[in-house]
């Protein structure tokens, strides 16, 4: 993928937006395909949001016969979808698992390690809030006496954090305990670079977070 | 049978995965009914007859009963807010009117309130650096090209391109327009993508 003919990086920036592009792409690879949410990324796609702007106007000041101008606008189309997606993704699992995520993020907020970002902490919220008001109104305030309590605990769907998933490790890991369902006993295994697995996704949950396997 | 309506209700939302159906008010009244009914003569044995054993598994059944019952309602009502929630996002926060008929009051509620919570986490995204071009709703699929061929489905007047260009819609005439520009216009029926 070539996008950095147009794009002037200022000088204080480290990084390339390559590789912000890629890791914005493994953040949503990994996204798409693990159970539960994913710490965000937001500075990532805020970094992306920033250069797509800029492309954007380095694009409007091309003719519009030529074709550089063509490529480009489809390239940033496809990473526009690209984070779309990725938010989109976000805001789903947000809406169905509401009511575990939000107990677990007050938590985190505390340790100041939290998953979502603000906005999303407060689309969460303002969600879940919502859902309570309308089955209360719905319904709810129909029942007789004592039925009419909610209790939001019962609703709450989880994420299975026992299904399998494809893995690819990106540097040697060693020591995965896995949980034996029959004969009660952990096994452990070493993961080598490069190498791929099928394996449940709850042993493996924090090497998807600190990057070190990239789901596929 | 207790709880029999209620079942109905459920295979009612069930039936049809992709599509809403007109809100069952009715059912809904007959289940609370039944429920009004067995509370009460619930309350009714529980209080008359504090020594009488024999009555504790009647009380016990009809319970268990209005709890199935309240469960499978909140069941209904969560399945089609899932639904409601699809609505948003293929028509945007203005429902056609037919659509909207299919709704109770109390769930066109929810959806202009979960329209528009969307609406300002989609304002907040990019808000930082003053960039503004991301909505969640397009983009709904993969860009496969950057201009799609599309037939006009009906009279729509004129349409300003991003870059300037003013063109008409007339029905049944054919354009080779910007993918990005026309999803909305496919979405709301005016535009149709030839294949």
């Amino acid at each position: 993928m070539d996008l950095t003919d147009d794009i002037e990086l200022s000088e204080d920036e480290e990084i390339s937006v390559e590789t912000v592009l890629k890791s914005v792409q493994c953040a949503w690879q990994n996204e798409r395909l693990a159970p539960e949410i994913l710490p965000h990324r937001n500075d990532m796609i805020e970094c992306m949001l920033g250069q797509i702007q800029h492309m954007e106007r380095n694009i409007n000041k091309l003719p519009k016969t030529d074709l550089r101008a063509c490529i480009h606008k489809m390239e940033l189309s496809r990473i526009k979808f690209m984070i779309c997606n990725y938010l989109k993704t976000r805001l789903h699992k947000i809406e169905k698992y509401c009511i575990p995520i939000i107990i677990a993020e007050r938590q985190r907020i505390e340790s100041g390690a939290n998953y979502l970002t603000p906005a999303e902490f407060k689309y969460a919220q303002e969600y879940s809030l919502n859902m309570e008001s309308h089955l209360k109104s719905a319904v709810l305030a129909k029942l007789p006496g004592t039925m009419e309590t909610l209790e939001m605990s019962k609703l709450a769907v989880y994420p299975n954090l026992q299904s399998h998933v494809f893995l690819k490790a990106n540097t040697a890991v060693k020591g995965v305990v896995l949980e034996e369902g029959l004969g009660d006993q952990d096994v452990e295994i070493e993961l080598e670079n490069g190498s791929q697995h099928i394996l449940q996704y709850k042993p493996i949950a924090e090497l998807v977070k600190n990057g070190k396997v990239l789901l596929v | 049978m207790f709880c029999e309506k209620v079942i109905e209700l459920l295979k009612e939302a069930e039936r049809n995965p992709e599509t809403i159906d007109q809100y069952n008010d009715e059912k809904i009244r007959q289940v609370l009914e039944e429920m009004h009914s067995l509370y009460k003569m619930n309350l009714n044995d529980a209080n008359a007859s504090s020594d009488n054993r024999s009555l504790c598994a009647t009380v016990q059944v009809r319970h268990t009963a209005l709890e199935r019952n309240k469960r499978c309602l909140l069941a209904y009502l969560y399945s089609r807010m899932n639904k409601i929630k699809t609505l948003r996002w293929e028509f945007g926060s203005v429902l056609p009117p037919d659509v909207r008929e299919l709704l109770s009051d109390d769930e066109y509620q929810w959806f202009s309130k979960y329209s528009t919570n969307l609406a300002s986490y989609m304002r907040s995204l990019g808000s930082d650096i003053g960039y503004s071009g991301i909505d969640l709703t397009e983009n709904l699929k993969p860009p496969k090209s950057l201009y799609i061929e599309v037939l006009c489905m009906a009279d729509h007047g004129k349409l300003e391109l991003e870059d300037g260009d003013i063109i008409t819609l007339k029905k049944n005439s054919r354009h080779f327009l910007p993918t990005s520009e026309c999803q909305t216009l496919i979405r709301q029926g005016i535009l149709k993508q030839i294949l």
